[in-house]
Order: structure tokens, then C-alpha cells, then sequence
């Protein structure tokens, strides 16, 4: 069982070296997966485009193989499945591909959630520069996209949408099902970032009314570096390379495939299938029980709905504790935090801002995603943790002073600064 | 981000963390600093009669830059005069506790919260001889 | 397999020393690179090293290097990235370039582009006095490959630079057949954007990099969490990414036994080759007299059908190649061999043995005994057939 599988490196040993709990920024190789992928690493080490010698053969079947394991998870055909270097390329593929393809025929609108992936929002950005317009629809404060008002977003020109199935941030679940038959009636392509939902959530896309999909393998205890693009053949959907040269992966997406890292995708999503159930089942109730726990901390919120969301994420707000502080207090733990201030300014979380959240609570917002090496001792440290170090910051803060003295901190009439 | 020793030091171990009382006529607060901006400083100075400060308490909201450079002001301002404390600089805190150029903001709070108290600690007074 | 590789500018077996430094990061590391917390600063730290080792191996600064998943995304990123923002929309290409440069340039002429070709001679070398007669109008980008991966031709990237840089115009090189195999020095090759690639030097597939002057203004290929200083967004691949440093690393030191081991090989396989040409076998060796790769020889046997011959080779055990890999999928001869004049039916001929520091002369002089009899096989069938 997978859960027996110790992995030493992700857990606290002291502050140099916290407790991994950020399953959604990346999750360890698994080590079937790397015992996968060290045979392509070494004796066969060939070309899968090289056709006349075995080095290429052996590396061809693998890779074929890996296609099938990819497909089977998703419930697609594996010549619908297309490798890519990752999740990032293959949304650029998905929107720059169908968006340019279909403009002369459709139009040159698209229509996007405010709390994708930046590497949705980007590429839509760059749409817009070479001219498309963009819609870029605020979710409901729960994360959740009202069916009704994507609906009303669609115009007689809107070519492409794109959905996320899985937030990153907060976890929670979209209706893709209805959004898709929405655009199906509206013939509008649609595609939806996976790059969070494969091995959490079930996906089939047999059923399911999305034309393009992207999936990463290093969100799914496979490799960094490959990913894939689902592309719909019935009915057939069409995209424009956007990287051209030896015509691999039927023209749509050239350069030599990394062999070990389609292989280690392969695997990966095999075990997802596999195992996904019982693993949801043991996640959501080590994510109960962090949930419970926390909970007993006053003035937190929990960031997104719970219903529709994955077990792997709790996103919480810790008011009036500062974000920053709060990350250099949690060293114990690795997490992503709502703050990212990667320079100068502080810039708070576009998803929490998006959900209505204020930047305060945006601010002091933590990320924490569970995944297959969790254990209940970890989630028990984590709870610990966080009430001692933040009744430690609320007795620095002086907003948690005047929260207790009744004082409306909204009301305050605070100096320009 | 790196943090010198002193910062986390003072993070860890931040002195003269609370409150006095604010009703004292002998107590200066100064408030800087707002929650949307990320760092909000509260510095309670006890001033005798000789003018000299002979307690400072503080209670800050944010990062770790601002509450050393909070903690450190308490430190010296003890045993100064009013007028030496005003003349506190944020280059000198920076210069202490070897800020980043990222965080320098803080410690010009930090001497912003400093400046308040005083204001506060001579307005006090200066209603108190025009009583 | 214990079959004879003789495919490596096809693509490399991985140094174990490199396998080495990526299992850690396959096996035990867990870690965004963007992440803050350890996990994630380990990680960064470890595509930091790599990055200047992979500067030291081709003569650039570490700020120069920007990585990608493949010599194919690179060379798209250069052509595309740096076009978007030319003031001439012309671009100037030799006729033997990889089509991982011909084809996005290709693509740039739906946006009003005019794309020229620079004829090569007999031998592959670029014509530089077309060039020259080209550049008298503005152009905006050049790009020629260092060195060619089929026949192993080399161009005077610096002396071609130089004519570009005077001309006002910018210059790319695909690199990545040079890399590991000659001394590269992007900083004096008068260029603006380089690509090497790390599975030909005994590196991983899935890391490959653009060297890049940081003055250029390219466009971004990928958009999204801005990974590489915004010009190439995507979690990197740090397994692929560290094991690349490595291989840049040992490539460096390995770089004169390459070129003296190789070149020992080769000259045999030639000597060989000339032997059976002066028996009955009318044998051409490309770009024979030109500057060239010490580890290549690409030759062709008169009727003989390159694609058969390299089955039979396999069969016995040696693994060569017809053309590039990329293309041997298709039965079109060369596309460099008729740039260079060569006839086709010569051209279909063509097999290319790319040498690697672990050949022995005797696997040479192995494969030059099956070569020749498979020869003498192969002539048999056809003048049955006949």
C-alpha cells in the first residue's frame, strides 16, 4: 500500500529541514515511478524518433506504453494523448494553438476565470496583445464559477474558453461537465487545466465535453520536466504547433522526448489510477482531522468551498497575523503562503484577492496540501505548530489587542503610509 | 529572503513586547503603519519627569524586519531623553540590524512610531500646562 | 544490448557520473524551485550550479544561459522569440539547417516575413559571398548551425557573426551538434543567441538551453509563472537540468580525448572505406575535405539503398543511422546532401556513423568487416533482382 511507503526527506527532523506539506507546489517522485524510469536512464538510453536500430525501438514502445497509461487515466484514447515539457506548455499549446487556429472561423474571443493558473492567464494575455479579447470571469466568493453568468459571457465570436478543473490554490472542484456542454452548444472549443485534478479526481473524458486537457506529471508523483496534451479526435479538435521542427507527436509538438520522463508519467498515472480511491479516502480524513484542528484556532477562515474541493488542500487565513511573519514562524512545516513577495512589494494572492478576500487576509493565508506521504503524525505536528506560533504572533500584534478591546479595525482611520 | 542574526534574534526573542498604560499621563503612543500596507507598529513610551523615557513597550503586526526593528527602538530608548530619542534615525536601525534594501521601509516605521510617541508624550504635556 | 552504438549524434548514453548527481532529485528531493522553504531553495540552488556549469562548457556567464526542455524548443524560441521583435522582417537561414530552425522560420512568413536561403558548396560550407551580397539589405536575424549534425560540417560561426554584427543584423547559431565536441566560446563567436542541448553529450533528454546576449529583445515561446527571468515560463525540470550541468562539466574536461579518440576512429573508418572504394565499391565520403566534427563520417555506397543497409547493419549488430533521426522516418534523401549538390540517387545512399569516446578501433574494424560484406550481400540481391 502506498501509504507504507516511508520517504525520510519529507519529514521534520528540525527547521532546516521542515515537514513537506506542499503536495500542491510539487509531489516526490514516487519511488516506483523512479525505479521506472532508471532503466531509459541508462541501458536504454535511445531515441524514440530513431526508427532503425532497437536503442530507438525499445525507447519507442516505452513511450507508447506510457501514452496508453496516460490515456487509460483520463479515459482517452492514447492518440489523443500528445507529451509536452509540462502543464505550462501545454496550456500555451491548448489556448495560443486553438485560439490561432480557429480565429479566421470562430472568432477572436475567449473567455478564462480570474483564478486560473498564470500559465492560463499568460498566454490569454498574449492573445490579447496579438489582438483577441478576453473575458475574464470572477469566480463566486467560493471559488465556484456560476454557470449562469459563464453562460451570459459567451458571444457569437468566442472561440476558445479555458477552465481549470482543479484550483492550485484553494482546491476547489469546477463544474466542468456543465461548463462544457454549454460550450459544446455554443461551439466553443473548450479546454481545462488538469494539471491538479489527475489522481484526485475522476476523470473521463469519454464522457466528459472538454476538446483540450493539459496534465503534469510532477503534481502526480511523476517527473518535472513532461507533461501532456489531451487533443479531442471526435469531434476532431485542431491546434496549431507552436514548436516546429521534426514533426513529432504528429507535427503538434516537436523536439526528442525524453524517454525516462514519458515512462516515469507512464507509471505515474498508472498508480493514480489505481490507487486513487482508497488514497482520496485515507487524504480526506488526515485533511478532516488538520481542518478540525485548526478550527480550534480562533478568527481563521477557511479560503474556498469545502464541498466541491479536493481532499489534498486546505487553504486558511490566520487574521491578524501577517503573512510574512507567519511564514518565518511555520519554518517547521514547508507550505506555500497567500503572500508571494518575491521583490520589493508585497503582492497578495490574486485568487484569495479574486474570491473577495481582503489583502490583509490574503496576506496571512496558508496553503497546506496533503498527499500520499502524509501521515497523521504530521498532521497532528502541524496542528501543534500553528496554534503555538500563532498565539505567539497575536500576542506581537497589536490589531489582535484592539480586536479583543472590541475596536472595529475597518472603521480605524489608519495614517497614509 | 536572508535575515541577519540580529533580525532573527529579535524575532525570536523580541524584547519588551505589551502595553502600558495609555490613560497615564506620563505615556506617549504612536500608531504607524496600516493593516492593507502589511505593517502596522505600536509604540508606548513612559517619560518622567526629567523627560527621560524609562519604559518602552511595542506590539507590531508584520514581517519579520518590522517587529526586530520595533523590538530594537525599545531597547534604546530606555534611559534616552525625548528629545535624543527623536532624533533617532531608521538608517541607524537599518545599519544595526543590517536591513536588506527591501526592508528598509521598516525601520522608517519604526522611527515614524518613534516620532509619534513623542508628538503624543508632548501634546500630553502641553495640555496638561495649558490645564 | 551489446549491439555496436555508432549513433551518437543521434543522441548520447547517459554518463553514469550524471546519473549520479540527478537520482538524488528523482529519488529523495522533493521541492518546487519556485517554492520559498527549503525544498524550494535546495532546488534552486542545484539549477544554479548548473547553470554555470553549463556557461563554463560554451564560454558564456551563467546570466547568458536560459533553459529549456529541448534543442528543438530552443531553436523554435530563437527564431520565433527574436523575430517578434525585428524592426527587418527578413531572416536569413542556410539551406542545411535542422528543420527545428527551418520550420519556425518557415511559419514566420504567414506574419510577412521574407525567409532567405544561403546556398553551402559541395563540401557544406555556407556561401559567404552570397551572404555578404544578401546582407546589403537590412536583415534582422541570421541563423547557422555550428556544426552540421549529418555530415558534421563546420562553419566559421565567428567569421559569419562578424559579416551579421556589421551588417546591424542579429545571429543565432544551433550549437547543439558542436557542444562537447569542439571548444565553444559563445562570447567570441560574434553571435546573439546560441542552442545546445544536453542528451548529445551523455546528458539526459528533457534539458536543453539558449545561450542569449542578454541585449536581444526576445519573445517569449512559453507564458505563464515566469520561470527563467520571464523568458521561459514552467516548473523547472531539475532531475534533466542538474544531470545536463554534469554532463557540461565532464563534456569540458573529456573535450580533448574526445577529439584525438574520435578522430583516431574515424580515420580508420575512412582508411577502411577508402580500401573497399579501390576494390569495386564505389564509396563517397561528404565534406571528407572540409572542416569537420572529429566523430562523424557520413558516406554513401553507390546503389545501394542507405535505408537498407542500415537495417542490415542493425541486424548484425551496429546501430547507424540514414539521416537525421528526426527524419528517418520519411524515405526522402537528405535534405543537406542536396543542398550540397549531391545527386539524389547518391544520396539515398547515404549512412552516417557518428562516433563516442567508448568505440574501440576494434568495433571500428568490425563494423568496416560486416560493412563489407553486407555490401557484397546487398549487391548479390539486386543483380538477382535484375
Amino acid at each position: 500500500m502506498s501509504a507504507s511507503i516511508e520517504l525520510p526527506v519529507l519529514k521534520h527532523r528540525d527547521d532546516a529541514h521542515p515537514l513537506y506539506l506542499d503536495y500542491s507546489a510539487t509531489t516526490p517522485v514516487d519511488p516506483r515511478v523512479a525505479a521506472k524510469m532508471i532503466p531509459y536512464l541508462t541501458e536504454n538510453f535511445g531515441n524514440p524518433a530513431s526508427r532503425s536500430h532497437p536503442y530507438g525501438w525499445t525507447a519507442e514502445e516505452a513511450v507508447e506504453n506510457a501514452r496508453e497509461e496516460v490515456a487509460k487515466l483520463v479515459g482517452a484514447d492514447p492518440r489523443e494523448i500528445v507529451w509536452t515539457s509540462g502543464a505550462t506548455e501545454s496550456n500555451n499549446l491548448a489556448i495560443k494553438g486553438a485560439a490561432h487556429f480557429y480565429a479566421a472561423t470562430k472568432g477572436k474571443h475567449i473567455i478564462t476565470i480570474a483564478t486560473e493558473h498564470k500559465a492560463v492567464i499568460d498566454p490569454v494575455r498574449e492573445l490579447e496583445r496579438q489582438g483577441f479579447e478576453a473575458t475574464f470571469l470572477i469566480p463566486e466568493p467560493n471559488g465556484l464559477v456560476d454557470i449562469e453568468k459563464f453562460k451570459a459571457a459567451i458571444r457569437p465570436d468566442t472561440v476558445l474558453a479555458s477552465v481549470m478543473f482543479v484550483n492550485n490554490e484553494i482546491g476547489v472542484i469546477q463544474d466542468i461537465e456543465a461548463i462544457g456542454h454549454i460550450c459544446r452548444a455554443n461551439n466553443v472549443i473548450f479546454h481545462v487545466d488538469a494539471a491538479q485534478a489527475t489522481g484526485k479526481v475522476q476523470i473521463n473524458l469519454e464522457k466528459l465535453p472538454v476538446d483540450l486537457m493539459s496534465l503534469s506529471a510532477h503534481k502526480t508523483y511523476g517527473p518535472k520536466g513532461i507533461g501532456a496534451l489531451y487533443v479531442r479526435r471526435k469531434p476532431r479538435v485542431r491546434i496549431e504547433a507552436q514548436i516546429h521542427g521534426g514533426g513529432h507527436e504528429r507535427g503538434m509538438r516537436s523536439g526528442t522526448l525524453a524517454t525516462h520522463q514519458i515512462a516515469g508519467m507512464g507509471e505515474a498515472f498508472r498508480i493514480a489510477r489505481e490507487e486513487m480511491d482508497t488514497e482520496n479516502e485515507r487524504i480526506r480524513r488526515l485533511r478532516d482531522r488538520l481542518l478540525q484542528g485548526l478550527l480550534e484556532i480562533e478568527e481563521v477562515y477557511v479560503n474556498g468551498e469545502l464541498e466541491h474541493r479536493v481532499p489534498h488542500n486546505l487553504n486558511i487565513s490566520f487574521n491578524y497575523v501577517e503573512g510574512e511573519s507567519l511564514i518565518m514562524a511555520v519554518k517547521g512545516i514547508a507550505v506555500s503562503s497567500g503572500s508571494a513577495c518575491t521583490s520589493a512589494s508585497l503582492e497578495p494572492s490574486y485568487v484569495l484577492r479574486a474570491l473577495g478576500r481582503s489583502d490583509e487576509l490574503a496576506h496571512s493565508s496558508i496553503r497546506f496540501s496533503i498527499g500520499r506521504f502524509t501521515t497523521e503524525a504530521d498532521v497532528d505536528y502541524t496542528i501543534e505548530l500553528m496554534k503555538s506560533k500563532i498565539g505567539k504572533l497575536r500576542e506581537l500584534s497589536p490589531l489582535w489587542e484592539m480586536f479583543q478591546d472590541g475596536i472595529d479595525i475597518s472603521k480605524v482611520q489608519w495614517a497614509a503610509h | 529572503m536572508a535575515y541577519s542574526d540580529k533580525v532573527l534574534d529579535h524575532y525570536e526573542n523580541p524584547r519588551n513586547v505589551g502595553s502600558l498604560d495609555k490613560n497615564d499621563p506620563q505615556v506617549g503612543t504612536g500608531m504607524v503603519g496600516a493593516p492593507a500596507c502589511g505593517d502596522v507598529m505600536k509604540l508606548m513610551i513612559k517619560v518622567n519627569d526629567d523627560g527621560i523615557i524609562e519604559d518602552a513597550k511595542f506590539k507590531t503586526y508584520g514581517c519579520g524586519s518590522a517587529i526586530a526593528s520595533s523590538s530594537l527602538v525599545t531597547e534604546w530608548l530606555k534611559g534616552r531623553t525625548i528629545e535624543e530619542a527623536y532624533a533617532i534615525k531608521n538608517s541607524e536601525i537599518a545599519e544595526e540590524l543590517a536591513l536588506p534594501p527591501v526592508k528598509i521601509h521598516c525601520s522608517v516605521l519604526a522611527e515614524d512610531a518613534i516620532k509619534a510617541a513623542v508628538a503624543d508624550i508632548k501634546a500630553k504635556q502641553a495640555a496638561k500646562d495649558n490645564a | 544490448m551489446n549491439d555496436t552504438y555508432l549513433d551518437h549524434n543521434a543522441t548520447t548514453a547517459l554518463d553514469r557520473r550524471v546519473l549520479d548527481v540527478m537520482l538524488p532529485w528523482l529519488l529523495e528531493q522533493a521541492g518546487n524551485p519556485t517554492s520559498r522553504h527549503t525544498f524550494g531553495r535546495t532546488a534552486r540552488n542545484a539549477i544554479e550550479h548548473a547553470r554555470t556549469q553549463v556557461a563554463e562548457a560554451c564560454g558564456a556567464h551563467a546570466s547568458q544561459v536560459i533553459f529549456t526542455a529541448s534543442g528543438t524548443e530552443s531553436n523554435n524560441f530563437a527564431i520565433k522569440g527574436i523575430s517578434a521583435n525585428l524592426t527587418h522582417k527578413r531572416v536569413l537561414l542556410s539551406t542545411i539547417e535542422h528543420p527545428c530552425v527551418a520550420r519556425p522560420a518557415a511559419t514566420l512568413q504567414a506574419q510577412g516575413f521574407a525567409i532567405e536561403r544561403i546556398d553551402v558548396d559541395y563540401n557544406g560550407k555556407l556561401n559567404k559571398a552570397q551572404l555578404k551580397t544578401q546582407l546589403k539589405k537590412p536583415a534582422g536575424l541570421i541563423s547557422v548551425m555550428l556544426a552540421n549534425n549529418e555530415t558534421g560540417g563546420i562553419q566559421d560561426i565567428a567569421q559569419i557573426g562578424e559579416l551579421v554584427k556589421q551588417a546591424g543584423a542579429l545571429m543565432h547559431t544551433d550549437a547543439v551538434q558542436g557542444l562537447g565536441k569542439l571548444p565553444l566560446h559563445f562570447n567570441s563567436l560574434n553571435v546573439h543567441a546560441m542552442t545546445i542541448s544536453s542528451h548529445k553529450v551523455h546528458g539526459p533528454q528533457g534539458a536543453a538551453a539558449l545561450i542569449l546576449d542578454k541585449r536581444v529583445d526576445i519573445q517569449p515561446l512559453l507564458h505563464g509563472g515566469g520561470q527563467e527571468k520571464g523568458l521561459r515560463s514552467g516548473t523547472e525540470n531539475i532531475a534533466a537540468i542538474v544531470g545536463f550541468g554534469m554532463a557540461c562539466e565532464l563534456a569540458m574536461t573529456n573535450l580533448a580525448h574526445f577529439s584525438s579518440h574520435t578522430a583516431a576512429l574515424r580515420d580508420r573508418l575512412e582508411q577502411g572505406l577508402m580500401q573497399l572504394n579501390a576494390t569495386r565499391t564505389s564509396i563517397t565520403i561528404f565534406g571528407k575535405t572540409t572542416a569537420r566534427l572529429p566523430n562523424t563520417s557520413f558516406f554513401a555506397v553507390d546503389g545501394i539503398e542507405g535505408e537498407t543497409l542500415v537495417m542490415a547493419l542493425d541486424r548484425a549488430g551496429f546501430a547507424v543511422a540514414s539521416g537525421s533521426a528526426c527524419s528517418s522516418d520519411s524515405t526522402e534523401p537528405s535534405h543537406v546532401l542536396l543542398a550540397m549538390g549531391v545527386s539524389e540517387d547518391l544520396a539515398r545512399g547515404a549512412i552516417r556513423v557518428s562516433f563516442g569516446t567508448n568505440n574501440t578501433l576494434q568495433q571500428v574494424d568490425d563494423f568496416l568487416a560486416t560493412l563489407t560484406q553486407e555490401i557484397s550481400r546487398l549487391k548479390q540481391l539486386t543483380s538477382i533482382a535484375a
